[in-house]
């Protein structure tokens, strides 16, 4: 490769006068941005290498670790930019696809923040959750047109068959993150995390770690296009199964884990040699069309003897409310949509930034589009990318979803910084890595409790929300559009989103 | 009432059943103890064998539908007549012996087991077959197949015989198209093969399979096993375990 001419974006400066010369953040950087000099007895620092993680500055017992964005700047250009300029050096030097991780970081995509809540007031009272009955169990799954209802001597009985459901105690569940994108000990916590809430842990396309069996009841399994780990008993597992066609964070293409991240333990769940690449090819070679995905739903079926629900996720792109209806029609009990703004180990640059649509766009048009049909309770819908908060998670569901995946929410209550660097392996937090030696930073007793945490602030929150506005149901909120109101937006976008201006 | 038995042939009869139905009854048979199972009359319907884990011997009558043995693990099918598409689509372990021709992408991302074709393949024959530990998918194709034979192969073999090819050459181009593993040993030329693949002469582990595997196929269809052992073989190896090895930058 041909020496790179950029700059250092961060500055890396240790306080001498507090430094005890301890050696944690040589430990800690896993970029190698600090050494130790023996004979000088202090640390030599090579900043270029810094990726602004933190790690060092929580880890150093002295705090003697500042790490501050560097003040030579390129000359203010509103078309080039540090960004723009840099990722053409790297291309020119390495002639490559620039790869980057987490989701778009772009400020452009989102409507979360121009979407606002209503309370009641005066006209009908609010409610107070702490005091008074609040439900946000939700179901996943097809439910039945209508009920048929026989009379037996009195008892009635149902005898319409239901569809197989999934149970959440809070409609937030844990998006997929595999085995090799995020280490077993990051899997396990969130599994642990996910039993305790009454939740969901979705495992990815990557075959089903050992420690993860006794989880079982609050895991999806997942096939995707490498078929990687998928066989009866991991069909079996799982309390539902998900066919993955896209993700939001790179509509449309496949990916691979390279070679040297095929470890030991990562070929046994994967099923495949070490040392190789795990290619998943960008479709499904058995899916070329709605007929195709319905064949595959139903293979699934066959196998797993209609026991479980099967979820479709989708990338959110531009034709999506024709796509979901065609799921929906095709078999499947949830389909996921997953934003523009969803995170990924791995994907190109350009994938990431300019591919897709918002998830609040694709949940609000879904919706719509499977009102409109008459279809809507044939199918639940779970959305994800770029969820970050309760009030997201409300939203989207206010916007047509029944529940939500979150993913960097998670990776952040375990320490991520949302440093980009997750397709590099070497996750100074210790998540997105395969490395043992960094991997133990993450000890799953501990993460899972923050998780679990989490997850029950939001569903305080929600409830909260939810009592505000007079409400004592998520039932109640899902496609509740009249409760969102648009500022700063078109009227062309408030129309896709069913929403009205704030102030009428 | 069925009687209990793993030694008599439980027949079951597929005519009019919906796909549901059908195989609802073939695992029924399997939950009464039924080791040898024919099925009669099939036409079309589809997931025959899915998921099946127990040792069964399944024997097909008509044609049936897509995704024939799909996720199966150690059953044996044999099917009197044409195959569709996805047969074996996702095997861990098993054998599925067509007597006819098959659709397209037989094989799919099976991680083991055999599947031996009496005639002739679709497209995407044995897409992204992989192998791992004691596991490895071997398809053999008596006739011939369709473009992007053995397209992102990680492991397992294909052998292709060429029999009664006309011309010599194969229909097939793109064979091997991102292949990283595994092998393709074939009988006559195809159109063109994937630049992630080179050709090979075989070595005395290859024609020892090849010399096995016809063996086998002569015993399901019946061949002359010495002239088919005598024409020339050649076989397709990816080039490298790593092909999207420098593709990005960091
Ligand atoms: S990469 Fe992280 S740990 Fe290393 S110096 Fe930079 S901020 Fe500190
Ligand atoms: S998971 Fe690790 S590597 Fe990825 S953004 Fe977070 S801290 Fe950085």
């Amino acid at each position: 490769m041909l020496r790179s001419r950029r700059l250092p974006e961060y500055n890396v400066r240790i306080d001498t006068d507090t430094c005890t010369v301890c050696k944690a953040c040589v430990i800690q950087c896993t970029f190698d941005v600090f050494s130790y000099m023996k004979i000088e007895n202090k640390i030599s620092i090579d900043e270029s290498k810094c990726v602004d993680c933190h790690r060092c500055m929580i880890y150093c017992p002295d705090k003697s670790i500042s790490i501050t964005p560097t003040p030579i700047q390129y000359r203010p250009n509103a078309s080039w930019n540090k960004e723009s300029i840099h990722n053409i050096m790297k291309q020119a030097e390495s002639g490559g696809i620039l790869l980057t991780s987490m989701g778009c970081d772009k400020p452009n995509y989102n409507y979360f923040d121009r979407l606002l809540i209503n309370a009641s007031q005066v006209t009908n009272p609010s409610i107070d959750p702490i005091r008074e009955p609040m439900e946000v169990k939700t179901y996943l799954g097809r439910k039945p047109d209508k009920l048929t209802i026989s009379d037996n001597n009195g008892d009635s009985i149902i005898e319409t068959s239901e569809s197989p459901q999934l149970l959440l105690e809070t409609p937030i569940m844990f998006s997929a993150m595999s085995l090799g994108s995020v280490n077993i000990n990051v899997q396990e916590s969130l599994a642990m995390a996910a039993a305790s809430s009454g939740t969901y842990q979705n495992i990815g396309e990557g075959g089903l770690h050992p420690r993860l069996k006794k989880y079982a009841k609050n895991l999806i399994v997942q096939v995707a296009s490498g078929r990687y780990g998928v066989h009866k008993k991991y069909l079996d597992t799982g309390a539902a199964v998900e066919i993955k066609i896209g993700q939001g964070a790179k509509p449309g293409i496949g990916g691979h884990l390279p070679g040297e991240k095929i470890t030991k333990e990562i070929s046994e769940a994967r099923r495949i040699p070490a040392g190789t690449d795990a290619i998943s090819p960008a479709p499904q070679h058995d899916i070329y069309s709605i007929e195709d995905l319905s064949q595959l739903i139903h293979a699934i079926k066959e196998a797993t003897e209609y026991s479980k629900p099967v979820i479709v996720k989708i990338a959110a792109v531009h034709n999506s409310a024709a796509i979901a209806s065609g799921i929906a029609r095709s078999g499947a009990d949830i389909i996921a949509i997953d934003g523009m703004r969803a995170s990924t180990g791995a994907a190109p640059l350009v994938m990431r930034d300019n591919v897709g649509i918002p998830i609040e766009m694709a949940i609000a048009s879904v919706d719509t589009r499977l009102n409109q049909e008459g279809i809507r309770d044939k199918i639940s819908i779970i959305a994800g990318g770029g969820i970050r908060s309760s009030s997201d998670a409300f939203k989207i569901i206010a916007l047509g979803a029944d529940a939500c995946y979150i993913s960097t929410v998670a990776l952040i209550a375990m320490g991520c910084t949302v440093c980009q660097k997750c397709h590099t392996g070497k996750c100074p937090w210790g998540l997105t890595t395969m490395n043992p030696s960094i991997s133990i930073r993450i000890n799953p007793k501990m993460e899972s409790k923050r998780v679990a945490n989490l997850v029950r602030a939001w569903t305080l929150e929600i409830k909260d929300m939810l009592g505000g506005m007079g409400i004592n149901s998520i039932e109640s909120l899902r496609g509740n559009r009249h409760q969102l109101r648009g500022v700063g937006l078109s009227e062309q976008e408030m129309e896709i989103l069913g929403v009205r201006p704030a102030g009428i | 009432m069925n009687t209990k038995s793993s030694i008599s042939k439980f027949v079951v009869d597929a005519k009019n059943l919906a796909t549901r139905e059908l195989n609802e009854k073939i695992r029924e048979a399997i939950r009464d103890g039924h080791k040898q199972i024919d099925i009669q009359n099939v036409s079309g319907q589809r997931y025959i064998a899915a998921g099946i884990q127990e040792l069964i011997d399944i024997e097909i009558f008509g044609v049936p539908g897509n995704d024939l043995g799909v996720f199966m693990d150690g059953s044996k099918v044999v099917v009197h007549g044409n195959a569709q598409d996805a047969t074996g689509n996702t095997m861990n372990s098993g054998e599925i012996i067509i007597h006819g021709d098959v659709g397209d992408i037989t094989g799919m991302s099976a991680r083991g087991g055999k599947i031996f074709i009496q005639k002739n393949a679709g497209y995407r024959t044995g897409v992204h077959l992989k192998e791992y530990q004691g596991l490895r998918p071997i398809i053999v194709i008596g006739g011939t197949a369709q473009d992007f034979l053995g397209e992102y192969m990680a492991g397992g073999v294909i052998i292709m015989l060429g029999l009664n090819l006309k011309g010599g050459i194969h229909n097939a181009d793109y064979v091997g198209t991102g292949m990283h593993g595994g092998s393709i040993i074939l009988s006559g030329d195809v159109r063109g093969i994937g630049r992630e693949v080179e050709v090979q002469q075989l070595d005395q582990e290859d024609n020892r399979l090849v010399e096995h595997s016809v063996q086998e196929y002569s015993k399901h269809f019946g061949c002359k096993v010495d002239e088919i052992l005598g024409s020339k073989f050649k076989k397709l190896k990816p080039v490298s375990t790593r092909p999207y090895g420098n593709l990005y930058s960091y």
